[in-house]
């Protein structure tokens, strides 16, 4: 089963939206406590994220610096520009893999949805070009994550 | 490895996605290609050579045309890559259907 989508729209922008069982108070709170972050966004197995900073407010700042335990990691920084508990959260990220990647423009939403919520990711790229590197480039990582998952099972 | 950036970046380009769009129909000669659209047909073959270069069409020969359609193989690997972002991002999300779990009941007196 699947719960989640993901697809490009227009030229730039990146939608991934998300159904929970959890209301939207909860949901906001896991995408701004530290201690919840690190419990959570770590993507494929066997990867930490030893280093989450967020202070989750308008002109906040966050760090989230992730390895995989064997030498390879990356990092991202962000700055936060609209703040709406619990409701909306708008920032800017960029990723140091180790070179920086351009910004990248995030709205993210929680809906009450019946007993739960619904979340709506809006990524913005400044063009299109950019957007095509962030989806090359997120392939390396999806590939490399792969391989250390791979390398768990043999 | 057969250059995904290459074919992010030819997708990168509206005239060369409605190319593919129209190409998902079927087979098409470059005067099909480039009927829809206000552009010489050298325009249009630089176009198809950017698409061809990145492994999202092929072309044969059939006489003195050269009819294009999709690269299955090119097509499938771009949508590969989707399929594993959707993984790692599924993952995430599926820990953190645990963590709010957890929230629920342990913070329900807190939360309001």
């Amino acid at each position: 089963m699947s719960k989640m989508t993901l697809k490009i729209e227009g030229d730039t922008h990146v939608i991934v939206t998300r159904r929970f069982a959890a209301p939207p108070e909860a949901l906001y709170r896991a995408h701004t406590d530290p201690e919840l972050i690190q419990k959570w966004l770590l993507g494929p197995e066997g990867w930490t994220m030893p280093v989450c900073i967020n202070d989750a407010k308008p002109g906040g700042k966050f760090r989230y610096e992730w390895t995989n335990g064997k030498g390879a990691g990356f990092h991202i920084t962000g700055e936060y520009l609209e703040v709406s508990p619990f409701s909306r959260i708008v920032h800017v990220e960029r990723m140091f893999l180790p070179d920086r990647t351009p910004d990248n423009h995030v709205e993210t939403t929680f809906e009450r949805d019946g007993e739960g919520s619904l979340m709506k990711i809006r990524m913005t790229l400044p063009d299109e070009k950019t957007r095509a590197m962030m989806l090359a480039t997120g392939m390396e990582h999806g590939m490399e994550a792969s391989y250390v998952r791979l390398e768990g099972m043999i | 490895m057969d250059g995904l950036d290459t074919k992010f970046s030819a997708l990168a380009d509206p005239t060369r996605r409605a190319i593919l769009a129209r190409l998902s129909l079927g087979e098409a000669t470059v005067n099909e290609l480039a009927r829809p659209f206000e552009m010489s047909q050298p325009a249009i073959s630089q176009h198809l050579k950017v698409l061809e270069d990145a492994g999202l069409i092929l072309r044969r020969v059939e006489g003195t045309k050269r009819p294009r359609r999709l690269a299955k193989e090119g097509i499938e690997a771009m949508d590969q890559w989707l399929g594993m972002l959707r993984t790692a991002l599924e993952k995430n999300y599926d820990r953190l259907d645990g963590v709010l779990a957890n929230i629920d009941t342990q913070k329900k007196g807190e939360m309001r």
